[in-house]
């Protein structure tokens, strides 16, 4: 699915993601984990087109077979074409617009096509009512899928912070991605609402999207990833099923810090 | 006491500030110019400052929380009313013609220029969040485009129209291009450059805009192909319809033609609201890297905003010339560029119906407020304001700025500040004007 290869991305001295190399499965939920400040964010950012990598490259083939070097895209045809949805750390919604208008905005492309280079449309002419129909309809899904229906018609900004989540994770599946990354999305979550997150991630599993996902929180990777790649200071430190990392020496010494050189080892 | 301090304090900075403006006039003598002092007219304004500061301060230390328990359902009034304003402004606009005065039938058509270009703005600056200080270039574009086709090509005004508006939204691309990667103050700054740079043109392009001395000779539009002409011959409207020729049809007919120009503006704007491509324009404006990250084209997004924005400036333009008959760079001036802005940001960015009701208070309320000043002038027969009262209208633009500050503190996003949503599940909810970005470029 998707392939990170030899991954550099350097700001000027400074070598944030450091020759990272990982695969991520059609079908699978990869996670990503390691302390503050190893890079997981850079190498989301290089991934969605946000970070031009100075070196290596991403390749993500599509389970039907086509194949996108995400490395030489520009940022918004690796939404559009490549089809790779993602969400931010910072929620970023349009605060100012209805629910319904945010997943409206996602579905830009799609309906855009079916204005008729927005003459007709404007015009009255058409396809774009029946476009537009179809639009509201796969929304009213994804509302359901993340149970804002009710709130459908209110303000972005208006959400508790729990529901402004969900609603960035259905306004990121209303393009209709094959990845969707994830930039810890459980992050300010109560335990009853990261349950209903993880629900809602295996939900979009299901429905045949791969996801990728940055997380600090390791009750939710570890029951719900089944892939872990662990970064630490740009480096690959460890890559394996959640069972594999847990008990990985190099992942606890990276959390808890190494023990100094003269100590003997427990 | 402290609040006796205060409006004394008030009092001495307004004395400082109004000493030289108003205290001291220059006034030619036998010998020259010789300086007159006016204590009482000072002590007056002074005076005004000291009790209206003491007036506010008495009101703030009483119930500032009922006040602004009061705001929501204020701001829920005005939109209701809203729904009544907006028909009643249409029927006011196609009647006002029938009172045959030409002097508000000019002010009516000056003040629905204003609301077309405040609503071909509105889409680049409240919609799109674009901060555009050069809206000039493009309305001067469309009128010399206009000018100079009719003028060469002998080219009628409805053939010139759509060609005006293709020429303004060329020159809105070519702006766009190099400049879109720009954000908010540098934005504003090189817009502002641009609209200065097509006037340095259109100064100093002396073959081709004849310079600046403008072109004259550009002719009326057409009805039909009936010309508007004061000879009444075959072939006019006046000899179609069998009346007597007066200059009173032309500036009725004139009148008509930008009323139908600006609602089309405000048709397409309301359309385009509605459709992928205005909500793009909106969702740019709250949040730009999120745009990019669901595969929206932001730099062809900006463009279109900058475009279809400057069409309808360059519409504007066209009737501009047709109107004036005559057209020189003097016209087109950074001080339009930001009264139309002013217009836009007074009337609420992205609010159609607050950009109509802002442009009729800034231009047509600064032409009635010059009335007024010199109605009230007139009546003061008082040897007490005897050197003041002949300048009265003199002092509307200082009047009217301080309405414009009193409104801005007042309601600081704008007349008309909610945003209505453009579609909607069970029913269409106003938004509240905290929740809505203004753009930052």
């Amino acid at each position: 699915m998707l392939s990170v290869s030899g991954l550099i991305m350097q700001f000027g001295g400074l070598r944030a993601v450091d020759g990272l190399s990982f695969e991520a499965k059609t079908g699978d939920i990869t996670a990503v984990i390691g302390p503050n400040g190893a890079g997981k964010t850079t190498v989301f950012n290089c991934i969605t087109g946000f970070y031009r990598p100075s070196g290596g490259s991403i390749d993500l083939t599509h389970p039907g077979g086509a194949s996108h070097k995400l490395h030489t895209m520009p940022g918004h045809r690796i939404a559009s074409a490549a089809k790779v949805a993602r969400t931010f750390q910072n929620i970023r919604l349009f605060a100012g617009m209805t629910v319904l208008e945010n997943l409206l905005v996602a579905q830009h492309n799609t309906l855009m096509a079916a204005t008729g280079f927005g003459v007709l449309a404007v015009l009255g002419l058409g396809r774009y009512r029946a476009a537009e129909a179809a639009g509201i309809e796969k929304a009213k899904f994804w509302l359901d899928a993340v149970g804002l229906t009710a709130r459908a018609d209110d303000p972005a900004g208006a959400l508790p912070y729990g529901a402004q989540r969900r609603l960035e994770i259905a306004r990121a599946m209303c393009i209709d991605p094959v990845l969707l990354c994830l930039d810890e999305p459980a992050a300010g979550l109560n335990p009853r609402e990261s349950d209903e997150l993880n629900q809602l991630l295996m939900r979009i599993r299901a429905g045949g999207c791969s996801l990728l996902l940055i997380e600090h929180d390791m009750g939710v990777v570890m029951r719900i990833s089944d892939h872990i790649v662990v970064l630490d200071h740009g480096k690959k430190i460890s890559d394996g099923p959640p069972a594999e990392i847990r008990n990985d020496p190099a992942v606890i010494a990276a959390y808890l810090g190494e023990g100094e050189e003269d100590e003997v080892p427990a | 006491m402290t609040a006796l301090r205060d409006a004394f304090l008030s009092a001495l900075v307004a004395l400082g500030l109004f000493a030289p403006l108003v205290g001291l006039v220059t006034t030619s003598g036998e010998h020259g110019l010789y300086l007159e002092l006016r204590p009482i007219a000072t002590a007056v304004v002074v005076g005004l400052v000291f009790l209206g500061r003491l007036i506010v301060l008495s009101r703030r230390s009483r119930g500032r929380a009922a006040s602004l328990a009061a705001k929501p359902a204020l701001a829920e009034r005005i939109s209701k009313a809203g729904k009544y304003v907006t028909p009643l402004l249409l029927i006011a606009a196609v009647a006002l013609p029938f009172t045959g005065s030409r002097y508000y039938i000019d002010l009516g058509t000056l003040v629905l220029t204003y609301i077309m270009l405040g609503w071909g703005l509105n889409i680049v600056v409240g919609l799109a969040g674009l901060l555009d200080l050069g809206y000039v270039a493009f309305y001067a574009v469309g009128a010399y485009s206009f000018a100079l086709l009719a003028t060469n090509f002998g080219l009628g005004f409805w053939t010139c129209l759509p060609l005006a508006g293709i020429f303004a939204a060329f020159a809105g691309v070519m702006l766009g291009f190099p400049v879109l990667r720009l954000r908010g103050d540098y934005l504003a700054i090189v817009t502002l450059a641009f609209g200065e740079i097509i006037r340095v043109v259109l100064i100093n392009w002396v073959s081709l805009t004849n310079g600046p001395n403008g072109i004259t000779g550009i002719p009326r539009p057409t009805l039909f192909g009936l010309a508007l002409s004061m000879d009444g011959g075959p072939g006019t409207i006046a000899g179609f319809f069998n009346v007597e020729p007066a200059v009173i049809q032309r500036i009725i007919f004139l009148y008509y033609v930008i009323l139908g120009l600006a609602l089309l503006t405000n048709w397409v704007s309301l359309r385009l609201r509605r459709m992928p491509l205005g909500r793009a324009w909106e969702a740019l404006r709250e949040d730009e890297v999120a745009c990019r990250s669901l595969g929206i084209n932001v730099r062809n997004t900006k463009l279109t905003a900058f475009g279809i924005g400057a069409i309808f400036g360059g519409f504007a333009g066209a009737f501009f010339a047709t109107r004036q008959a005559f057209i020189s760079p003097e016209s087109f001036t950074f001080i339009e560029s930001a009264t139309v802005l002013a217009i836009v940001v007074l009337g609420g960015l992205g609010s159609q119906l607050g950009v109509a009701l802002a442009a009729i208070v800034m231009v047509g309320g600064l032409e009635t407020l010059r009335d007024f000043l010199s109605f009230l002038g007139d009546q003061m027969n008082s040897p007490l304001f005897s050197g003041i009262a002949s300048e009265l209208p003199l002092y509307r633009m200082l009047i009217f700025g301080l309405a414009l500050v009193v409104m801005m503190v007042l309601r600081p996003r704008g007349l008309v500040s909610g945003r209505t949503p453009s579609v909607a599940l069970h029913k269409v909810k106003d938004i509240a004007p905290d929740l809505v970005a203004q753009g930052r470029g």
